[in-house]
């Protein structure tokens, strides 16, 4: 007996079994994220929210674009697809229209759905494509070695900002919320709570749901940045308030003020595969509304 | 509403009658984006495909329609897309994707006199060698050149089976002329065509690995929400979906994606012959410059020289045998096509020094006269001819 304790001690670190062993590809473990990465607890939190979701698995798909966060789909033991750089909304628009019974998520970064892929996010939330889109916000392009992202806040260094970076970053809540997102929330990677919460309710609605969390970098971004890896989480505990349904306009993620979080737009307007299938298919239409 | 294959007889355009194909071939997914000279296939899809359960989407640039087509045909369903030349060089790095993931799907570009925006109402048969090495990497895949609207709906379902059975992008390449141009299309009985489905993942799902090859080198494949629990990326792979950063995986991987393709040019790579057994000049041409060469044969014959015409229906993979076998026992190649010298140089490689080798092109903008390659013949075989 002593002696199994032991085996599996060496093997699994004391633990039998992980309540989210079931959605990972336990054979790909160790991950490639860097200690102290905030896209760990991310992705635990999204797979929690899915499970608590209680939507079919069998059916649910996950799609990533590039960087570290797109590494995500080859850890996930859904059906994962692992895309070109920027190009995991279209990719995931073809696979939720080809078969409308699938839950698709796209999980990346923001290098990677708002600079290269900035358009398909816009044009997906105008659309109110039925996806959930789920931004590991760190920044910076960790994957790279912590260049300049869309969302570097102003004069913050980066290996291509070496002085402070000259631009203004995006406000994502905002952004999506123009473009015509339904669904908008912000977390950190320390409201694990909250964020699981946000995803389970993203999981079971329709149209374009949008979830930004705000995550740490310490190796590329914190590095150069004169902040330690708990000083950005001590941040993210006194330096946020939360605020659901607070104007998009007020949600800018740097500046003076604390960081607000929440869930901002929760609003029932009809999804594209809904319009579509009501004004071009209405052999396919579910009688009745939404 | 109309029926899915619209048998009967038609005056379509080459668009139009690319687009009936297919939907005839089982595509219900189009991601589209505006282009001329290309613009009336996704109009036609957009027409046509609700009424038979698929859909089309027109989507924010060619990028997104090029993804959007792989994320739908690795839902299970057949995908296209369409486009002309400026359109195409950004589907460039998703057709790689499509390449490395295996992904059946097909890409019909209407060619334009280029580089870049050109004449974009002028055809042209620029895209060739694009059409074999525009995405980065080594890779193979296959592209078809319909010459006629009747050509175009049939090459298009021909594209669709291929893309089905090797698990590879298929580029249907045609041009303006064939694009714009009406004439008689007929389109046979549903049951008479033939029309190949994707060979599907089977058996245990825990034991399923979404890469090992089946017959003829090619994986079964599972689509999303099947079960399979699959992994699907653009880096390089092994048999189980799963990034591997090692150069024997690449090669491994690499060398099935070439072999899949190359190890079937029986199966792949479609010519047709005309006048060839007596042939001293053979002609070389595919696309719109076909018609070109079939005037010019006869305009040829006429004047006593013997000349024949292989039509290359499929470019790529190149139909290798069908020149070498020539090579030994013709006078010359005339390559006949709308560009400066693309394809002329495959002819050039097969011929392999065995018979001097021409190409009788312009830069796009028109279409090559007959009395052009007939100049050309008689270029070829004066004593001395420059090549």
């Amino acid at each position: 007996m002593a002696q199994t304790a032991k085996k599996q001690d060496q093997t699994t670190g004391g633990f039998e079994h992980h309540p989210l062993d079931d959605l990972l590809r336990t054979d790909r473990i160790p991950h490639i994220w860097c200690p102290g990465c905030g896209i760990g607890p991310t992705f635990s939190a999204t797979l929690r929210g899915i499970l608590a979701s209680g939507v079919d698995l069998g059916s649910t798909v996950m799609v990533s674009g590039i960087g570290c966060s797109g590494r995500a789909a080859g850890y996930v033991k859904l059906d994962s697809y692992h895309t070109t750089h920027g190009r995991a909304i279209p990719f995931a628009t073809g696979m939720k229209l080809a078969n409308p019974k699938l839950n698709v998520v796209v999980f990346s970064g923001d290098g990677d759905l708002f600079a290269i892929g900035g358009n398909h996010f816009i044009h997906a939330a105008r659309r109110n494509m039925d996806l959930t889109v789920i931004c590991v916000n760190n920044l910076n392009y960790g994957m790279t070695g912590g260049q300049a992202a869309a969302t570097t806040p102003h004069m913050a260094k980066t290996t291509t900002t070496p002085k402070g970076n000259p631009e203004r970053p995006f406000n994502l809540p905002l952004l999506a919320f123009a473009a015509g997102a339904t669904f908008v929330a912000r977390w950190t990677v320390l409201h694990g709570r909250d964020l699981m919460e946000s995803v389970q309710a993203a999981m079971t609605r329709r149209g374009f749901s949008f979830i930004e969390v705000l995550a740490p970098c310490p190796i590329n971004y914190g590095r150069r940045n004169k902040e330690l890896p708990l000083v950005t989480l001590r941040n993210y505990q006194v330096n946020t308030i939360i605020k659901n349904e607070a104007s998009p306009a007020e949600l800018a993620a740097s500046g003076s003020g604390p960081i607000v979080l929440g869930r901002f737009v929760d609003e029932n307007r009809e999804s594209f595969l809904s319009q579509y299938d009501k004004t071009y298919r209405p052999q396919l239409a579910p009688a009745g509304k939404e | 509403m109309p029926p899915v294959v619209l048998t009967g007889e038609h005056y379509m355009t080459g668009d139009e009658a690319i687009a009936e194909g297919a939907i005839a071939a089982g595509c219900r997914f189009f991601g589209g984006y505006p282009i001329t000279p290309a613009t009336e296939v996704a109009e036609r899809m957009a027409h046509r495909l609700p009424g038979v359960g698929g859909v089309f989407i027109q989507m924010e640039d060619e990028i997104a329609a090029m993804a959007s087509i792989i994320g739908a045909s690795c839902a299970g369903v057949k995908a296209m897309t369409s486009t002309s030349g400026p359109g195409f060089s950004l589907m460039m790095e998703n057709l790689g994707l499509a390449a490395i993931t295996e992904t059946p799907c097909v890409v019909v570009n209407v060619q334009r006199a280029g580089p870049s925006t050109g004449l974009p109402t002028q055809g042209a048969q620029g895209d060739m060698m694009q059409a074999r090495w525009g995405s980065h990497g080594d890779y193979s895949l296959i592209a078809l050149a319909p010459s006629t609207a009747q050509e175009a709906f049939h090459e298009t379902i021909r594209a669709f089976n291929l893309a089905e059975k090797y698990r590879v992008p298929v580029l249907v390449m045609t041009d303006e002329v064939v694009g714009h141009m009406s004439e008689r299309v007929v389109i046979p009985e549903a049951s008479k065509l033939n029309v190949i489905e994707r060979v599907k993942a089977r058996g245990r799902k825990d034991r399923y690995r979404p890469f090992e090859p089946g017959e003829n080198g090619v994986p079964p494949m599972a689509a999303a929400g099947e079960g399979y629990c699959v992994h699907v990326t653009g880096l390089t792979h092994d048999e189980r979906g799963y990034p591997v950063m090692t150069a024997e995986c690449q090669e491994s991987m690499q060398t099935r994606l070439f072999a899949k393709i190359e190890r079937n040019l029986d199966d792949i790579a479609l010519t047709r012959g005309f006048f060839l057994d007596d042939a001293e000049i053979v002609l070389v041409s595919y696309g719109v410059s076909v018609r070109t060469c079939r005037a010019a044969m006869e305009e040829a014959r006429a004047l006593g020289y013997k000349v024949g015409l292989l039509q290359l229906l499929t470019v790529w993979p190149f139909p290798e045998e069908a020149v070498r076998a020539l090579a030994g026992r013709v006078k010359a190649f005339i390559t006949v096509e709308i560009n400066l010298g693309q394809i002329s140089l495959e002819v050039e490689r097969l011929a392999a020094g065995l018979a001097p080798c021409f190409l009788a092109g312009h830069c796009g903008g028109t279409l090559i006269s007959p009395d052009a390659v007939v100049e050309a013949v008689k270029r070829a075989l004066k004593p001395g001819g420059k090549q």
